[in-house]
């Protein structure tokens, strides 16, 4: 690689929290003002306690260089480090070590429609969320009409946004977005948003900037979209590089990993490697095959359970668990909630070691690979945790409907659904015989 | 590699005030700024009617309360008028420096989702009250004719320098104010406090001459006493007006402004942690 084709070089960067500001972000001052006479009466008892323990990295050592032009994919599980890596590129956020070097003309595309006010008219917020993003306002004016017509809001563009859709204000804000002209563009998983249509304008307009000679990195949980858009892609395990290459090759890797052939996953040690919260700790996740034992493969004939276990660390009066299902490329197949019915207000937790159960039946699933995103969380409230990808396995076929067919059988799915096969008349032709 | 790049290295000791990088961001401060006094004309229906009936009715009040009741001397210049200059000064100090306090908390995607010299995002509500206060000034204007009275050629001037001042200090205070409030969350509610007892603190309602002269010398530690004074003296002919006061609120300022933007750029480092 030529030295002049290089548009992001990252060496040895590395990001380190204190535990404490991460679940406790701001202080107060009475809070201040007690650590301060504790560390004092601290320093003259000599007492030793240290507070490198408390530190952990969110980002470690991460080395890699992306050819101009490129467009790079990062995957990874939540609390990997791909946001922080984004943050650090964009100088949202300092990194601790290393250093980076790439062009002037970046642009972090983090969220939609920074800076948005709701009492502003759609004009108004275009200019504001142009300028929070870098563009001149010369330059917002003569892409004004482009922007607006790409978001398909022409009629209502001097109505305050407040009255906008939710859907019409994310279009207005990638409407912008998509008009940036930095030479690297930074996306953090904004593409799921809006409609279906509209998400596939925004990655067809992405797509079109990365192959005219920009540089685009983009974090998505979204493996299609990463597959669809990157050639090359990283992933990031726990703040380390994992690996890096071509996207089919690490995305492949990535999801394998996650089973580590074993159907079970499991969460201990320091807390700060646990996925969740002060109320709830996620510890296992589990796939149990036909015969109750955990395992990576699965016959498509035969029901699995899927076993989430986490500890309660305080009373909840409002709890659910829930996973979301996909296949190898990210389409969802299915969510399924344990409070199946509704019934949330009725299943409280008490504190203690939980495990939530749920059974797929058999003949369900088609063959192939499939991964799970699971979730706890206190409904419009909170999330105790969300790890995305926690497991993976893979359907196996050992002699089920799929059999009668030697090739693939198409489909996300293939029940064993029931038919009936009825003869409803005679012809002369079946009276002759 | 070519074209301009950047280098992202860990922060170590001083960066300097950034302001060859803020005035990069001069068209940004034009937009956040209008989008606050958008903002503030788009909620309140009497709009600029309240910037002008906010001073004058607090005005009537202190009117009857401490020229009527108290007796409260006003450097031999109608009491009202006096009272006016004061409150006009002070309804810019305190909605600039609430607002700007507040600027970092309330906009947090600003810090956490974009970058751009966040220095801008507390000096949008200075910067933006400046319209208040030519409002203010208008208001001013119709007052003296009222009384009619003429402010000297030859002071009126010092408008100049007393506003100067004043967007220093205001600046200053406020970006100091948005760095704690974002540190420190229980600050803020100390803030609408610390502005009462500074507006008593400051000769708005009353005037530095009635002071003994050992508490004068401490009060133009206060800024907003050379600065109201120098106000008064440019509007009101009859205002005595000690330039040592004025000297005094430059130098105040001046250091206001320096110690609050090195507070900010110092703090800055973990604002997107914290926001």
């Amino acid at each position: 690689m030529s030295e002049s084709n290089v548009a992001i070089r990252v060496e040895g960067l590395g990001k380190q929290y204190h535990v404490d500001s991460v679940r406790e972000p701001y202080q107060t001052i009475r809070d201040a003002v007690a650590r301060g006479v504790r560390d004092a009466a601290r320093t003259f008892t000599r007492s030793s306690a240290k507070r490198g323990d408390d530190l952990f990295w969110a980002l470690r050592d991460v080395s890699f260089e992306v050819e101009r032009g490129t467009a790079l994919g990062i995957v990874g599980r939540n609390g990997a480090g791909k946001s922080t890596l984004l943050r650090i590129l964009s100088r949202i956020t300092t990194p601790t070590t290393g250093r980076a070097v790439l062009s002037r003309s970046t642009s972090p595309l983090l969220s939609v429609g920074t800076g948005f006010h709701p009492e502003l008219s759609g004009r108004d917020n275009v200019f504001l969320n142009g300028s929070v993003l870098g563009m001149s306002g010369r330059y917002i004016r003569s892409k004004f009409d482009e922007i607006v017509a790409f978001a398909e809001v022409e009629r209502f563009i001097d109505t305050p946004i407040k009255h906008y859709s939710s859907g019409m204000q994310m279009r207005l804000g990638f409407a912008v977005a998509a008009f940036l002209e930095a030479e690297i563009l930074l996306i953090d998983e904004v593409l799921a948003v809006g409609d279906a249509a509209f998400q596939k304008k925004c990655l067809a307009k992405i797509d079109d900037v990365a192959h005219h000679g920009r540089t685009v990195l983009f974090v998505s949980h979204y493996m299609a979209a990463v597959s669809q858009m990157c050639t090359k892609a990283i992933w990031l395990d726990r703040g380390e590089l994992r690996l890096s290459g071509d996207t089919a090759h690490v995305i492949e890797s990535y999801l394998a990993d996650s089973a580590m052939g074993s159907g079970e996953r499991t969460w201990g040690g320091a807390d700060a490697a646990q996925p969740g919260n002060d109320r709830v700790r996620l510890r296992a996740v589990r796939i149990r095959n036909a015969s109750g034992r955990a395992s990576d493969t699965l016959d498509v004939a035969k029901p699995f359970t899927v076993e989430v276990e986490y500890e309660v660390r305080q009373l909840l009066p409002y709890a659910m668990i829930y996973f979301t299902l996909r296949t190898g490329d990210g389409v969802a197949v299915l969510t399924s909630v344990d409070a199946y019915d509704g019934l949330v207000g009725e299943r409280g937790r008490e504190p203690g070691i939980w495990v939530s159960r749920c059974t797929v039946m058999g003949n369900f699933l088609n063959e192939g690979a499939y991964y799970l995103d699971v979730t706890g969380a206190h409904p419009m409230v909170e999330y105790f945790f969300q790890e995305d990808a926690a497991l993976s396995f893979t359907m196996e076929q050992t002699g089920s409907v799929i059999g009668v067919f030697p090739n693939e059988w198409p489909g996300v799915v293939c029940p064993a659904l029931p038919w009936s096969i009825d003869r409803i008349g005679t012809t002369a032709q079946s009276q002759a015989s | 590699m070519d074209g301009e790049l950047i280098v992202i290295e860990p922060p170590r000791g001083w960066r300097g005030l950034g302001l060859r990088e803020l005035a990069g961001a001069r068209e940004l401060l034009g937009f956040l700024m209008w989008r606050e006094i958008r903002v503030r004309y788009a909620h309140t229906t009497l709009g600029v009617l309240w910037t002008v009936l906010q001073p004058l009715a607090t005005m009537a009040l202190f009117t009857v309360v401490f020229a009527r009741l108290g007796g409260v001397a006003s450097d031999g210049v109608p009491y009202p008028l006096f009272a006016l200059v004061g409150l006009v000064t002070w309804t810019y100090v305190s909605s600039a420096i609430s607002g700007a306090a507040d600027s970092l908390i309330a906009n947090p995607t600003l810090v956490t989702r974009v970058y751009f010299p966040r220095l801008v995002i507390p000096l949008a509500p200075v910067g933006a009250g400046l319209l208040d206060l030519a409002v203010a000034g208008v208001l001013l204007v119709f007052a003296l004719a009222w009384y009619g009275i003429m402010p000297s050629l030859a002071r009126v001037w010092l408008i100049i320098p007393a506003t100067a001042l004043l967007v220093v200090a205001t600046a200053g205070l406020g970006i100091l104010l948005s760095a704690i409030n974002l540190r420190f969350r229980d600050a803020r509610y100390t803030i609408p406090f610390a502005l009462q007892l500074w507006f008593f603190a400051s000769p708005i309602a009353w005037s530095t001459a009635s002071l003994p002269d050992r508490w004068r010398s401490l009060f133009a530690i206060n800024p907003l006493s050379g600065i109201i004074e120098a106000y008064r003296a440019a509007l009101l002919p009859a205002a005595p007006l000690d330039p040592s006061h004025l000297a005094g609120a430059a130098v105040v300022s001046v250091l206001l402004l320096v110690g609050g933007v090195s507070y900010f750029r110092r703090a800055e480092r973990s604002f997107a942690d914290i926001a």
